[in-house]
């Protein structure tokens, strides 16, 4: 199917097994590096600054300063061991330097020599380093091998969080010339347009309108899309993904099917046509709150009452974790506190804010405002998985773990068929897609493909003992990945799709009772039922 | 007193300053570093009380580390709750009248020792015998383990092979307290036992020890899962809206 790849792929057991070390498996792999023209609108040198060891040290002098998580992940770990076999990269490439301690221990040994008594004075018996351009080398190489997953935080006795240092990482290596181009060249597009992709007002509209088409074909009903609609009741914030790419769109669908069944105005937005924030993977506080403001901004102009996001894991946690300390969509500001509380007040407060599409999906299911006919999804067997974003970083819900509970409830409630994958690969234990936190590119196919293997494992053993052959996902950089990647692994890329691609195939729409129209939209799974695996 | 007494004397008085000031200074900082963002590893408790007893099951059960290693939590338990009841054990040095509950602890917390040893053993074993803990290990780490065995052994020794001089021990610890200083008793595994402690009281704040308070101070942890309903603001943040 796929291009014979350059690098072994693992047969799949279905079991996932730690590997024995093998050093330097992974060492060569660096992505392509950002020039001087992604990097300046940034804030980054273009190339290696001359005095680059005094700014990396300068740099994460201030970085200790301003983040308490890196102060204390950097002091307390013991080298315990419990995280080395919890990263999806270090099981899939066997490479030690993708064990997350391992990983943390590159930016540590810098940490101790410079910021600590003992790795001043004895640095020998610490394992202290002075900075050299060799490790900068390791930081490129493995700080862009880690894709952010929080996999490790659940299981280090102390919630040492590598996604931190790796944040940290990132942000030094920019900060003397050296950015990653897939991630900072999308970051450039974000704060230029409006979006990662790029896309200007114009080209969204003609994909709009070209939707609101195709869905009156399918089933004869005129849902809308609409843009920049002044006065509308919800926002929806997706990733622009949606607008484009397979999978993705037919989530794009579900959503606005979702709203007009419902009754409910709302609009998307020019300024805000991106859920993601690139911001969050490379660690600069800055940037992050530079893309985010956008969201503000439309939200203001446009005066709705409700933010709903998109299906795209990141882009969840920056929303439901930073949104509120960025931008002040939320709630609770201090009475002091102007910036927030001119947007809190224009926001209806009975509502979270932002909601998650499957907050919102599952509140209307529930309550009976929207329905839904299962058996137009009998020909598929679901399993759900479980972004690393979601599960770990964020919420959906009034309690603890709604992030697991919510999606799981809207896909049984417009689907019959649902098999949870192996306990140990789902909830907070989720595994990575391989793809997150910033690798989503062509250049780090090996560590993408290699770093899904547990993933796939417990899919394989899912398919194979429950004929799963629907893979339900909620975030684009997830659906990107398993499309790219599961042909490695001789699955057929038409089996991933979106948890409100089956909301689209199942839902009533008013007008039209639960028969007669069928989907077209389908060949593509229909397809992947038949091509099952190997 | 002999000069053997008075470098032990000196010896404890400055391991315990460096302790205490080194402790403070280490929690002040963690105390006063700014957290910008919420990051609680979730799913997290939406209360403070929530926070108080998630913060609770992992610093007395270790509970993130039985998720992950059953074998690191067992002998780590055992090493840090050996290590506890020994450390428990040993207030009846440091006061005159020794309390009903002291006393009654006394034959269950000798062989407390036994399980610090036994966890510690286990712990070292890892270091060798498991190719990723191995990989990891720093000769730091061995040493770290080596001075605790050495500490417990010692003591092992002490409590059930040559008995030492208790009585003038405690007049030595008690005159610690009340900044009288008595002589050291010259028994040489009593005297290998106190430098190991005072070393490791010395390194203890500038060593992975910082552990123990870390895990108070960790945002993956201590934080409330509730950005939705209150705006977290660091100062250096707030800035960024002026
Ligand atoms: C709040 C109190 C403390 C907590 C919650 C705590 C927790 C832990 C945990 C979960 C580990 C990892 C598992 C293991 O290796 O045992 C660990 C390791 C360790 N702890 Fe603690 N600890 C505390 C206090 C202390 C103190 C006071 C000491 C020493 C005087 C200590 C010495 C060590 C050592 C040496 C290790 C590393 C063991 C190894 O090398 O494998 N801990 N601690
Ligand atoms: S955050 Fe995820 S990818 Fe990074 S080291 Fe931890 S487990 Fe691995
Ligand atoms: S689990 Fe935590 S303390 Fe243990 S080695 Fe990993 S990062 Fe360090």
């Amino acid at each position: 199917m796929a291009a014979a790849p350059d690098f072994e792929v693992a047969k799949l057991t279905g079991e996932i097994t730690v590997p024995k070390l093998r050093e330097g498996a992974m060492a060569g792999i660096k992505s392509f590096n950002a020039n001087e023209k992604i990097q300046a609108p940034l804030g980054y040198p273009g190339e290696l600054v001359e005095d680059w060891h005094d700014r990396a040290i300068g740099k994460m002098g201030e970085l200790l300063k301003k983040y308490r998580s890196l102060q204390v992940f950097m002091d307390a770990c013991v080298h315990c061991g419990a995280c080395t076999d919890k990263c999806h990269y270090y099981i899939g490439t066997s490479d030690p330097k993708n064990m997350p301690v391992a990983r943390q221990e590159l930016m540590r040994q810098v940490y101790r020599r410079y910021f600590t008594f003992a790795g001043k004075y004895f640095p020998k018996l610490v394992g202290a380093k002075d900075l050299s351009k060799e490790i900068l080398d390791d930081w490129y190489s493995y700080y862009y091998q880690c894709s952010e997953c929080r996999r490790c935080s659940v299981y280090c006795p102390y919630g040492i969080d590598t996604a931190e240092i790796t944040m940290a990482g990132r942000e030094i290596l920019d900060s003397v010339g050296i950015g990653q181009k897939y991630s900072n060249e999308i970051l450039g597009k974000l704060h230029r347009i409006g979006n990662n992709l790029g896309l200007p007002g114009p080209a969204i509209l003609d994909t709009l309108e070209g939707l609101e088409e195709d869905v009156l074909d399918d089933t004869g009903i005129p849902v809308k899309f609409p843009l920049d609609v002044e006065g509308a009741e919800v926002l929806l914030v997706t990733p622009s993904a949606d607008f484009f790419s397979e999978p993705h769109v037919e989530s794009l669908i579900g959503y606005a099917k979702v709203f007009h069944a419902a009754g409910i105005s709302w609009t998307l937005s020019t300024k805000a046509s991106e859920a993601g924030n690139f911001g969050l993977f490379i660690g600069s506080y800055e940037n992050m709150r530079k893309g985010a403001l956008r969201i503000r901004d439309a939200a203001l102009e446009l005066g709705v009452k409700r933010i709903v996001v998109g299906e795209c894991g990141h882009a969840w946690r920056v929303a439901y974790s930073f949104w509120n300390t960025l931008t002040g969509v939320g709630a609770g500001a201090a009475e002091d506190d102007e910036f927030a509380r001119k947007l809190q007040a224009q926001l209806d407060p009975s509502v979270p804010q932002p909601s998650h599409i499957c907050e919102f999906t599952y509140d209307l299911l529930k309550r009976g405002v929207i329905k839904a006919d299962k058996s137009k999804n009998d020909h598929r067997v679901i399993t759900f998985h479980d972004s690393c974003n979601v599960s770990r970083a964020s919420r959906m819900g009034d309690m603890p773990g709604g992030q697991f509970i919510i999606p799981r409830e809207v896909i049984k409630m417009v689907a019959n068929n649902f098999q949870d994958m192996a306990p140990g690969t789902t909830h907070e234990a989720t595994f990575c897609c391989g793809g997150g936190g910033g690798l989503l590119t062509d250049d780090l196919m090996e560590v993408r493909v290699k770093g899904a293997q547990p993933r796939m494992e417990a899919f394989k053993d899912v398919v194979d003992s429950k004929k799963v052959n629907f893979l339900a996902l909620i975030c684009a950089i997830c659906k990107a990945q398993f499309t790219k990647v599961l042909p490695y692994y001789g699955y057929n890329m038409g089996m991933v799709g979106g948890v409100h691609q089956l909301v689209s195939t199942a839902i009533e729409l008013p007008g039209l009772g639960a028969g007669p129209v069928e989907e077209e939209a389908d060949e593509a799974e229909t397809e992947a039922t038949a091509a099952g695996d190997e | 007193m002999s000069t053997l007494s008075i470098i032990y004397v000196v010896l404890f008085y400055v391991a315990t300053l460096l302790l205490t000031v080194g402790l403070v200074r280490k929690i002040l900082q963690y105390k006063n570093s700014p957290a910008p963002l919420k990051i609680p590893t979730t799913p997290a408790p939406m209360t403070t009380s929530g926070v108080a007893y998630r913060m609770a099951k992992e610093v007395v059960l270790f509970e993130s580390l039985f998720k992950s290693s059953k074998w690191t939590w067992i002998f780590g338990w055992m090493f840090h709750f050996g290590m506890l009841v020994v450390l428990v054990r040993h207030l009846r040095y440091f006061v005159a009248d020794v309390p009903g509950w002291l006393l009654a602890m006394q034959p269950f917390g000798k062989y407390a020792a036994f399980m610090m040893v036994a966890g510690l053993a286990g712990l070292w074993a890892r270091r060798f015998l498991v190719d990723r803990v191995r990989y990891i290990s720093t000769l730091s780490d061995h040493l770290m383990l080596a001075l605790l065995m050495g500490i417990g052994v010692s003591g092992v020794l002490m409590t059930f092979v040559e008995h030492t001089d208790i009585v003038a021990l405690k007049m030595f610890a008690l005159g610690l307290v009340r900044f009288s200083p008595q002589p050291v008793p010259g028994d040489p595994i009593l005297l290998a036992h106190l430098a190991m402690v005072a070393l490791l009281m010395i390194i203890f704040p500038i060593s992975k020890l910082l552990h123990a308070p870390g895990v108070f101070f960790s945002p993956t942890r201590n934080q409330v899962d509730n950005p939705r309903e209150r705006r977290h603001l660091a100062d250096w943040a707030a800035q960024l809206e002026k």
